[in-house]
């Protein structure tokens, strides 16, 4: 066991992966001399040279696009995004590219590329820097999408990203980079096809993903104190989603509790809810609790910031409601 | 040479500028201000020289490296630091902090932190204001590292086309981030590669504030005058780190130094009385110290507001 913040923790998975695949190169803004925007993968240009991490101008569609034609040539480029805000500029290239090229070519194209993209609230940096996009690439067929809320997976979800034929996309939480705590030493690569049940209880399902995985568990804590044992599901992944696990702990606990950063409308949550009305409803005894964003830009000002998302006390009333 | 009086307005603007942000970085140390901060220590010139050249009814389309332009544009200064405490006084309510400064009666229209994001919208109140017949234009301020993105090339040739009057002004501090001119641009003669759109073009020296106001007011003529869109690279440089996150290691200290001695104040500094810049240096602090308390004074807004400004309140 070694102590490491999520921070290092991605940057061992990049290293690993340039070192065991000459194939592999990270390309994105500022990601080499100046160390990458969030410090992610500082040192990396010295060690590797600039062949390997590659410093692009500002134009995000034309160097994820470039990404994509790289994977469809035989590279394995790993693209970085600076914020999940900015890549709306390259949604075109993802959805009508990535995302498309493979069944529109009949099964003959695949685009094996990795996207990470840092997300998600919590540092005050306003509308334009700090939203919960996720659930919008977990809407497009063609895309895996992965969601690191643990130090074991934003170690070990890159090599398996690399290794997958298709496009995967990698959200890593801005607000735990500087995260830190303790990680086995022989951690290695990661299921990215399963969610994963985190703690295991009896009374209510408690179901998050990413930035709201850190919320819930600490709810979960919470609950235990006062006799309600709640089994926590981390999502990890929102596409193809794992809803075996989702639906086999409901039909364990018998009450669902979704606990997602995102906009209620059209969110994972969503889709989660959804799914356990359409295949475990007569599983249910109380009704789908949500637990969410609330539906504004994100505030600047630090009390608003934090009402907009869901806390460890929205959590905690949601379970209590649903086990009455 | 620039008259007296005139160099003594623009000295104090950018003064004016300076000493305010310098009260920013010790309010975001004290922890008044959070999120992303963005100094334009240095680049003052361009602020000034580009809004002196403006009618109040002519519109102004900024960055997240803003307080200079929203300063000199006449947002004052109390909501200024309202907004960055995130206070219901600030220009934007407190909503937007440091990188989202607005204020729809001045015709300053952001405070946008989506790099080139705001220059199709300068194309677009230019449009307006073209499709209406009113004699306005609109000048648009953006960084070396946005003229690298598309929205920057399809926005230059759809105000070539339609010959909008709109000042497109590239602050070019040869930074974006971390990555300088020369490792973003395959060409770095941004005037030149401006004017292949057929748009009258021209790079200007932007640490001499009378340069950059006199430049930007020619090119502000043309498209009233219904000449079209012009293009102005304004060569300056940032003082500071891009950002208070910034440990600033991409670039040599000397070449910081070597750009300091070009410092838009000390440029104009030399042929002024001193008691007036004295006078003016009293005044400025004092400025300060007010709109500092009257916005730690200011509310924050209750929670139960949260939700306002979605969508228009009805
Ligand atoms: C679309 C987009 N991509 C990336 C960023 C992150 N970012 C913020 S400022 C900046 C540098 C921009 O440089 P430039 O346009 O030259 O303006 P300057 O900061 O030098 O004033 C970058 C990369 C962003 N805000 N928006």
């Amino acid at each position: 066991m070694a102590t490491t913040t999520f921070r290092e923790a991605f940057r061992a998975g990049l290293r690993e992966a340039l070192a065991a695949d000459d194939r592999v190169f990270l390309m994105g803004e500022d990601v080499g001399r100046y160390g990458g925007c969030f410090a992610v993968s500082q040192g990396l240009l010295e060690e590797f040279g600039e062949r390997r991490v590659r410093d692009t101008p500002l134009s995000e569609s034309a160097f994820v696009g470039a990404g994509i034609g790289a994977a469809l040539g035989g590279a394995r480029p790993v693209v970085e995004i600076m914020t999940v805000n900015f890549s709306l500029l390259a949604l075109d290239q993802i959805l009508n590219n990535a995302a498309t090229l493979r069944h529109m070519s009949g099964g003959q194209l695949g685009v094996p590329l990795v996207i990470r993209v840092p997300t998600g609230p919590g540092r005050q940096l306003a509308a334009q820097h700090s939203h919960t996009l996720e659930g919008i690439y977990a809407h497009i067929p063609g895309l895996r999408v992965l969601t690191p809320a643990t130090l074991a997976d934003a170690r070990g979800m890159l090599a398996p990203a690399l290794a997958d034929p298709d496009p995967v996309l990698v959200f890593e939480q801005i607000a735990l980079y500087g995260t830190s705590g303790e990680l086995p030493d022989d951690a290695g690569p990661v299921d990215i096809s399963r969610a994963a049940v985190r703690r295991p209880g009896t009374d209510v399902t408690l179901v998050a993903y990413g930035g709201s995985l850190a919320p819930t568990e600490a709810a979960a804590e919470q609950l235990a104190t006062d006799g309600v044992s709640a089994e926590v599901v981390d999502l990890r992944v929102l596409r193809p989603l794992d809803e075996a696990t989702v639906l086999a702990s409901v039909a364990r606990t018998h009450r669902l509790v979704v606990v997602d950063n995102a906009w209620r409308s059209g969110s994972p949550s969503a889709e989660i809810a959804a799914r356990v009305a359409e295949h475990a409803l007569y599983e249910l005894d109380a009704p789908i609790e949500r637990v969410c964003g609330v539906e504004v830009p994100l505030p600047y000002p630090h009390h608003l910031e934090e009402a907009a998302l869901p806390g460890v006390a929205d959590v905690v009333a949601a379970a209590r409601r649903a086990v009455g | 040479m620039t008259d007296p009086k005139d160099a003594l307005a623009l000295h104090t603007a950018m003064t004016r500028i300076r000493r305010f942000e310098e009260r920013c970085v010790e309010l975001y140390s004290a922890g008044d201000i959070r999120g992303f901060m963005h100094l334009c220590i240095g680049e003052e010139a361009v602020a000034v020289g580009v809004t002196a050249a403006l009618g109040a009814d002519d519109a102004v389309v900024s960055t997240y490296r803003e307080h200079g332009h929203a300063l000199a544009r006449g947002i004052p200064m109390e909501a200024l630091f309202a907004e960055m405490f995130g206070r219901t006084t600030g220009c934007s309510g407190g909503r937007g902090g440091s990188m989202h400064l607005f204020d729809a009666a001045r015709r300053f229209y952001g405070g946008n932190a989506i790099v080139a994001g705001g220059i199709p919208l300068a194309v677009g109140l230019a449009l307006a204001d073209s499709y209406t017949a009113r004699p306005q234009v609109t000048a648009c301020l953006f960084g070396d590292g946005a003229f690298a993105e598309g929205e920057f090339h399809e926005s230059l040739n759809l105000a070539a086309l339609w010959g909008l009057p709109v000042v497109l002004c590239c602050e070019n501090n040869r930074y974006a981030m971390g990555t300088s001119l020369a490792r973003s641009h395959a060409q770095t003669d941004l005037a030149l590669r401006a004017a292949s759109y057929g748009v009258r073009s021209w790079a200007v020296d932007g640490m001499d504030a009378p340069a950059v106001r006199d430049a930007v007011r020619l090119a502000v003529d043309t498209a009233r005058a219904g000449g079209g869109p012009c293009f102005l690279e304004l060569r300056t440089y940032r003082f500071r780190a891009h950002s208070m996150y910034d440990a600033d290691r991409y670039r040599e200290r000397s070449e910081i130094a070597g750009w300091q001695e070009h410092d838009p104040l000390g440029a104009l500094v030399a042929d002024l009385d001193p008691d007036d810049v004295a006078a003016a240096e009293a005044a400025i602090a004092e400025e300060i110290d007010a709109a500092v308390a009257a916005a730690q004074a200011a509310p924050r807004e209750p929670v139960a507001d949260l939700t306002r400004h979605v969508l228009a309140e009805r």
